[in-house]
């Protein structure tokens, strides 16, 4: 075995593949190689030839894997197998954390480790920025829809702003809804009714 | 109520799981099925072997190859019943499609001898076919109904791993020239006008396991009360969904967002058996295109694992003999005997039988006498006898 290992990521977002690399970069002295498009991606990974090959575990072409793991020497040993069949916790926190790791048979856990923990340390981070970006836009869009609720019931009831806001929101209360849910049906109802 | 985590993957067949929980079974049996899904096959596996998951639905060859110590963790997974019976199609690229119909290949969709011989006449040098896992149904019927009519891997025919939801994509690059996989993706890639359905995988083995309800042998073990508990509401949403009467109604739940996020018509498909096979619009009916009860569908047969195992061992030159000692262990239908009898589910006499010997509904011995099993028959008519293994 080479002394530099051969790492494969296997990840279609830009972004988040170059997050990966940089984290690995930092931990130790690797050959790494990104796979962004996974068609073919077992004959990819056999000319590659890695000794590691991290993806996201939610990636449906993990199932690719599987194959290439049968394809060499399927009798003896797997050429890919997860982080570490003894020990549940590392491979359940693996898998916790999105990411999984095929390992080459042979290769020493302590190596493995620092390479694992920086990737899946980064992915994380990757995934947080992704649901606080999403949650910020969700809650955009859901301020936009109450305002033209409020709108339209100032418009129809001849009330100021802050009534409108409480009618939305005693309306909500009573039902056990969220205040954008009974906006937005308010402004479909009146979309219906032009 | 008990707590358990499933694992479902986005397809039709899911439908007993997320029937259990949606149509109340599995609250009945105090169950609260909290149902995940899965974005692969392998991630599942690994899920139920580290514990997040209590039970998923899997491939019926996986447990199999587990017991015989390929792919994946070293660890007893069992199929504690049938979730479905067949259920999947073959579809090649339209210009394959064109070149069979310019051959006569004929309209009947059943007559898996006569579309497969067009199929290997016009497949060329090499055919590429996806499937979605190694070890699946879809790689089984795959080998058999081509293997028997000379087309084998890997001279002429390479079969690729291509994830369900992108094998129309894979038919779009033209990475794969045909695609064997469970519905709707297959009707998914007749939308999409990147292929045509030629059969369906019934035709190749009338009565084929397709989806097991997996746990590992420590969780069954572990756990008995639970899996009794899962194991009926899963058997009571399958005898639920053998009623086409309640189609319409599993097509519109299977449709939303959280299962597999698709209009209900497409699903509707499947589960009445009418494929649409063309961009046309050309439609043919294909009978018990999926089962979930009938005809014990969900009953584990020992001797369907015994076929499974000796076709796996076969193909990766490992001993039959042995193969066929592992695997008989792990399709449960001690169980499914034990769990479901007691609500009054049908027991047949033994737990093997000759797999492929009936080729029509036929009446046979069981603990309330009205039980009717088949047809179960090959294609080629052969008969696979387990008291040979």
């Amino acid at each position: 075995m080479a002394t530099r290992l051969r790492i494969a990521v296997v990840e279609r977002d830009r972004e988040r593949a170059h997050q990966v690399v940089d984290a690995l970069s930092d931990a130790g002295d690797y050959e790494i190689s990104v796979i962004g498009d996974e068609t073919g991606l077992a004959r990819k990974l056999g000319a590659l030839d890695p000794d590691l090959v991290l993806i996201d575990v939610a990636n449906p072409s993990r199932d690719m894997l599987e194959e290439l793991a049968l394809a060499s020497s399927p009798l003896d040993r797997p050429v890919a197998m997860f982080v570490d069949r003894t020990d549940d916790s590392l491979t359940a926190q693996a898998i916790e954390a999105g990411m999984s790791a095929y390992v080459v048979d042979g290769l020493h856990k302590e190596r493995i480790k620092p390479i694992v923990d920086a990737a899946m340390a980064r992915f994380a981070m990757v995934s947080r920025m992704r649901r606080e970006l999403e949650a910020t836009k969700a809650a955009l869009a859901e301020r936009k829809t109450i305002d033209r609720a409020k709108g339209l019931l100032m418009a129809a009831r001849g009330i100021g702003e802050e009534e409108a806001y409480a009618l939305l929101r005693k309306t909500a209360m009573d039902q056990g809804r969220k205040i954008g849910e009974v906006a937005a049906a308010l402004v479909t109802a009146a979309d219906l009714l032009k | 109520m008990i707590p358990v985590d499933a694992g479902f993957i986005a397809l039709v067949d899911a439908a007993p799981l997320v029937m259990a929980r949606e149509m109340g079974f599995a609250e009945e049996e105090g169950v609260d099925l909290r149902l995940h899904r899965q974005a692969s096959w392998s991630m599942m596996r690994d899920r139920l072997a580290v514990g997040h998951l209590q039970a998923a639905q899997m491939l019926a060859p996986v447990p199999v190859a587990m017991s015989m110590g390929l792919g994946g963790l070293p660890m007893p997974l069992d199929a504690t019943m049938l979730l479905s019976v067949n259920g999947t199609v073959i579809g090649v690229s339209p210009r394959l499609a064109t070149r069979m119909r310019e051959r006569g290949v004929g309209n009947d969709i059943m007559a898996a001898g006569r579309i497969g011989e067009s199929l290997v006449a016009v497949a060329g040098e090499r055919l590429r076919v996806g499937v979605p896992f190694p070890f699946s149904m879809h790689a089984e019927l795959l080998y058999y109904w081509l293997g028997s009519l000379g087309l084998r891997a890997p001279e002429g025919l390479e079969v690729r791993t291509v994830p369900p939801p992108m094998m129309a994509d894979a038919m779009g690059t033209g990475e794969i020239d045909a695609f064997c996989v469970g519905e709707p993706w297959g009707s998914i890639a007749v939308e999409r006008g990147v292929a045509e359905l030629v059969l369906p995988g019934c035709a190749i083995w009338r009565f084929a396991p397709e989806k097991v309800l997996a746990m590992t042998r420590a969780m069954i073990e572990r756990d008995a009360d639970m899996t009794r508990r899962l194991m009926r509401a899963c058997w009571r949403a399958g005898r639920w969904l053998s009623d086409p009467a309640h189609h319409m109604t599993a097509a519109e739940i299977l449709g939303r967002p959280a299962y597999l996020d698709l209009s209900a018509e497409i699903i509707e498909r499947a589960l009445s058996g009418r494929l649409v096979i063309s961009r046309a619009g050309e439609e043919r009916a294909a009978p018990r295109f999926i089962e979930f009860h009938r005809g014990l569908a969900q009953f584990p047969w020992r001797s369907q694992a015994l076929w499974i195992a000796t076709r796996i061992a076969a193909r990766m030159g490992l001993d039959r003999e042995e193969a066929a000692r592992v695997a008989r262990d792990c399709f449960r239908a001690d169980l499914y005997r034990a769990n479901l009898g007691p609500i009054g589910a049908d027991m047949p006499g033994a737990s093997e039988k000759l797999e492929g010997a009936l080729s029509a509904e036929t009446p046979v011995a069981s603990s309330t006498g009205r039980l009717f099993l088949g047809p179960d028959g090959f294609f080629d008519g052969l008969i696979f006898d387990p008291a040979a293994h």
